[in-house]
């Protein structure tokens, strides 16, 4: 037996044997395709009591003492879990196990991932972790109240509501939802370095596929300290031993801890916790590149730069991450270390926001509803970066932090900003799953009701943080140095949540009739260049690519090409197939 | 006539090593040549890199934050064998072991690729073999460590509490890693045995091997920055 010769996957012939059961389809399916709708339908249900749960909160901010539901334990247990929720089980969960399983190999012209059997593991390890956290809401004591931080010693200890039990199950949950990324990440990673087809250069890459690979790989590499961090932590609550517990006295009595280092905990959870903005952050700014790119009918401005701004913050995502703990108790020098290298984040983000307008800039720009998204995109991302310049600086963050203006700024940098991209991105692919469209009328209004209504929440947010309104509150109570008109701005806040969820409903509601009864789009109806809407059958069957895979010949951004005749040019047409304009023949175009 | 150009390709790319770098990631092809398993394993082993390297940097914090003095390690691991008080005596065995195990594994790949398939199970079973004896020799350890010196995660009454916590964890969750080894070791030397992998060819041998020297270069460390710090 000699060493195996690598097959290339562009002559990998469809072998795979085309599942007939309904279970084997659709349940325990091994197709990308059908795991990564798998994937979003959990996400959006699990994000939707998240929302719920934000929705209650704001109830009580807003009209303090008008719900007997909401008691001081429950408030901060509401908290944790939306928090935690949106950040891991929807936001990652959806961009990556969502977007990336159904786009990455449509994208790079394979037929699945490379190992499809771990894939669908992955799905249901995650269903796993997201029935364990969920749990937590019905064991006694409900879920854990520690803030999504976790922080401990007041995280594991009596005194912080769900310190019983749920704590316990949000750090096994968690755990196990690392280990079904781990799976579907390394699939992703290899799909997109191995699987390419002929011609799909890593340079020939849509940016959507960049901001997912580099993104998935902060995921392999931050995951780890949230692992390591949580194993210590359950040791620490069920064995008592002292990783992260100081000598406490609490509530009157010495406890048996004592020669832990509480910072230490913060230190690895923010190792994971800020390269995790960017595990989020970088998808969106890939989907919102091509849905910018193909909607304004131009190419990408600087696609080389796009990728290498990824590419740069990805990697300074990880020497950043102390800048959430300068309250914490640091040397001054750290400090100034963390606050530079923050600041110099701020330079390939603006290099992107930049690039994105000069997309927009002179382009052919159709206003479709995942285009609104994704100008929405920019300016709500534009808002939440700002306001993170001014975190990032030692001397601003300290009257600010702990206050509803750090609240603001983090909802508007990644949590609405990823949202809107998520949006847009759901808009425009919603056509490859179902050959449908959305309903257009409705996403009109779901798209104003939710730009609008979202600066409706988070403007006033930032004022009430330079006022001093602290956050995770339960109630102000009697407070002097906080005006009545605080009150009044918090009412307004809820009533604004409240209308954005509501929106939210009408957005699902689209997608429940569209899918069955939305107007018809026929192929590629954006006039997309990228490989996925240039498939054998559309939608894309299993197997992806019918008979032959595809052959790639240029990059992804072939829009407006002057003189040929459809204005685009899809990656897989060769020099020689392309369509001229009849009388400009002679005028022969560049060819990528 | 694709083994031609991969020829072209190669010597076209000897000019300067950090050209052929740019030339092999700009290419429309695999960006690394190998099979997909083989990275994907290079993959996971970055990011269990990660978790040990997480997990020995938070020993050395709780290390230098303890309030009580560290255990002196060579109190802590000696044996008496035949009153004489060894240090380190148990420890030098297992990391000799374990280190021999590689050897093992190593000729295991060996055999593998030149298709001799019987010396490649005897030799992978034989790996597993000296892995489990590292695990039984652990068990030995820790039941020395917990019964005689009666140190817990959460006691330690020869100093630091932090000591057994830090040590049962981060040697357990190796010993994991050695066990899982064993595990796979004995799943793919039998599955080599019954002709699965002969159509495909014996990469995954080459696979399960990156993973077994990883386990002993992760030992490698903990031995340094537990017993000999």
């Amino acid at each position: 037996m000699t060493k195996m010769e690598n097959v290339a996957i562009a002559d990998q012939v469809d072998e795979s044997s085309h599942p007939s059961t309904f279970m084997s389809k659709y349940v325990w399916s091994q197709d990308h395709k059908v795991i990564a709708i798998q994937y979003s339908i959990t996400a959006i249900l699990v994000g939707l009591v998240a929302l719920v749960l934000s929705g209650i909160m704001r109830l009580q901010l807003g009209f303090p003492n008008e719900f007997s539901f909401i008691d001081p334990s429950s408030y901060l247990q509401f908290v944790t879990m939306h928090g935690m929720i949106m950040v891991i089980y929807l936001l990652t969960a959806l961009l990556l196990g969502g977007f990336g399983n159904y786009l990455i190999p449509l994208m790079v012209g394979a037929r699945d991932m490379v190992f499809p059997y771990l894939n669908m593991l992955s799905y249901w390890t995650y269903l796993l972790s997201v029935v364990v956290l969920l749990a937590s809401f019905f064991v006694s004591g409900g879920p854990t109240g520690a803030g999504w931080t976790l922080y401990p010693p007041q995280a594991i200890l009596s005194g912080t509501p769900g310190a019983d039990a749920g704590i316990l199950l949000m750090l096994v949950s968690l755990a196990i939802f690392i280990v079904a990324f781990t799976m579907g990440g390394l699939n992703y990673v290899t799909t997109i370095l191995q699987a390419r087809t002929k011609g799909m250069t890593l340079m020939r890459m849509p940016l959507t596929l960049w901001g997912i690979f580099v993104a998935t790989i902060l995921g392999l590499l931050a995951f780890p300290a949230l692992l390591v961090s949580a194993i210590m932590m359950i040791f620490d609550k069920v064995i008592g031993t002292s990783f992260f517990m100081p000598a406490i006295l609490s509530l009157g009595e010495t406890l048996d801890h004592s020669g832990g280092s509480p910072i230490l905990f913060q230190h690895l959870f923010w190792f994971f916790g800020h390269p995790e903005v960017y595990i989020v952050a970088l998808p969106a700014f890939g989907m919102v590149s091509d849905v910018i790119s193909i909607h304004a009918r131009k190419n990408i401005f600087g696609y080389r730069m796009m990728v290498w701004a990824i590419i740069a913050i990805g990697g300074l995502s990880f020497v950043v991450w102390a800048h959430h703990m300068y309250v914490s108790g640091m040397n001054p020098y750290f400090g100034f270390f963390f606050a530079t290298t923050t600041l110099i984040i701020a330079i390939p983000t603006a290099l992107k926001v930049y690039n994105w307008l000069l997309t927009l800039w002179r382009g052919n720009i159709h206003l479709t509803v995942p285009m609104l998204f994704a100008i929405g995109f920019i300016f709500t991302f534009t808002h939440g970066g700002l306001t993170g310049l001014m975190l990032g600086n030692v001397i601003i963050d300290l009257p600010l932090s702990d206050t509803f203006f750090v609240v603001a700024h983090f909802h508007m940098v990644m949590g609405v900003s990823p949202i809107m991209v998520l949006f847009a991105a759901i808009y425009h692919w919603f056509p490859l799953l179902t050959g449908r469209f959305l309903n257009n009328k409705l996403g009109h209004f779901h798209f104003w009701g939710t730009f609008l209504g979202t600066y409706a929440i988070y403007m006033p947010m930032h004022y009430l943080g330079f006022l001093g309104v602290p956050r995770r509150y339960y109630a102000m109570g009697d407070t002097d140095f906080i005006p009545q008109s605080a009150q009044t701005l918090n009412a307004g806040i809820t009533v604004s949540a409240i209308i954005v969820g509501l929106v939210q409903l009408v957005f699902i509601a689209n997608v429940i009739w569209s899918t069955f009864k939305g107007k018809k789009s026929g192929r590629n109806p954006w006039k997309a260049t990228s490989l996925e809407w240039q498939t054998a059958q559309f939608p894309p069957g299993h197997g992806n690519w019918g008979e032959k895979l595809p052959q790639v010949y240029r990059w992804a951004y072939d829009y407006s090409v002057p003189n040929v005749k459809d204005d685009f040019i899809p990656q897989n047409v060769a020099p020689k197939d392309v369509e001229y304009l009849a009388d400009k023949q002679n005028n022969n175009p560049r060819q990528k | 006539m694709q083994n031609d150009d991969h020829q072209k390709d190669h010597e076209t790319n000897k000019a300067s090593s950090w050209q052929s770098v740019v030339n092999d990631w700009s290419a429309d092809k695999q960006s690394f040549d190998m099979p997909w398993g083989k990275l994907m394993m290079w993959l996971f082993l970055l990011s269990d890199t990660f978790i040990f390297s997480i997990f020995l940097i938070s020993y050395m914090n709780v290390r230098m934050s303890a309030t009580v003095a560290w255990p002196n390690p060579s109190e802590v691991f000696a044996l008496t064998i035949a009153g004489h008080h060894i240090p380190l005596v148990l420890i030098a065995i297992m990391t000799f072991i374990l280190i021999t195990s590689s050897g093992t594994m190593a000729m295991a790949v060996n055999y593998a690729y030149q298709g001799n398939k019987k010396k490649t199970v005897y030799l992978m079973l034989a790996t597993a073999l000296l892995g489990a004896s590292f695990i039984g020799m652990q068990a030995f350890e820790w039941t020395k460590l917990i019964v005689e010196e009666g140190i817990r995660p959460w006691e330690n009454p020869m100093g630091a509490n932090q000591f057994g916590a830090a040590f049962f964890m981060i040697t357990g969750f190796h010993g994991l890693h050695v066990s899982a080894g064993v595990i796979y070791l004995t799943v793919i030397a039998k599955r080599i045995n019954q002709g699965k992998y002969d159509k495909k060819g014996y990469h995954i041998v080459e696979i399960t091997g990156l993973y077994w020297h990883f386990v002993d270069l992760v030992w490698v460390f903990i031995f340094a920055f537990f017993y000999l710090w």
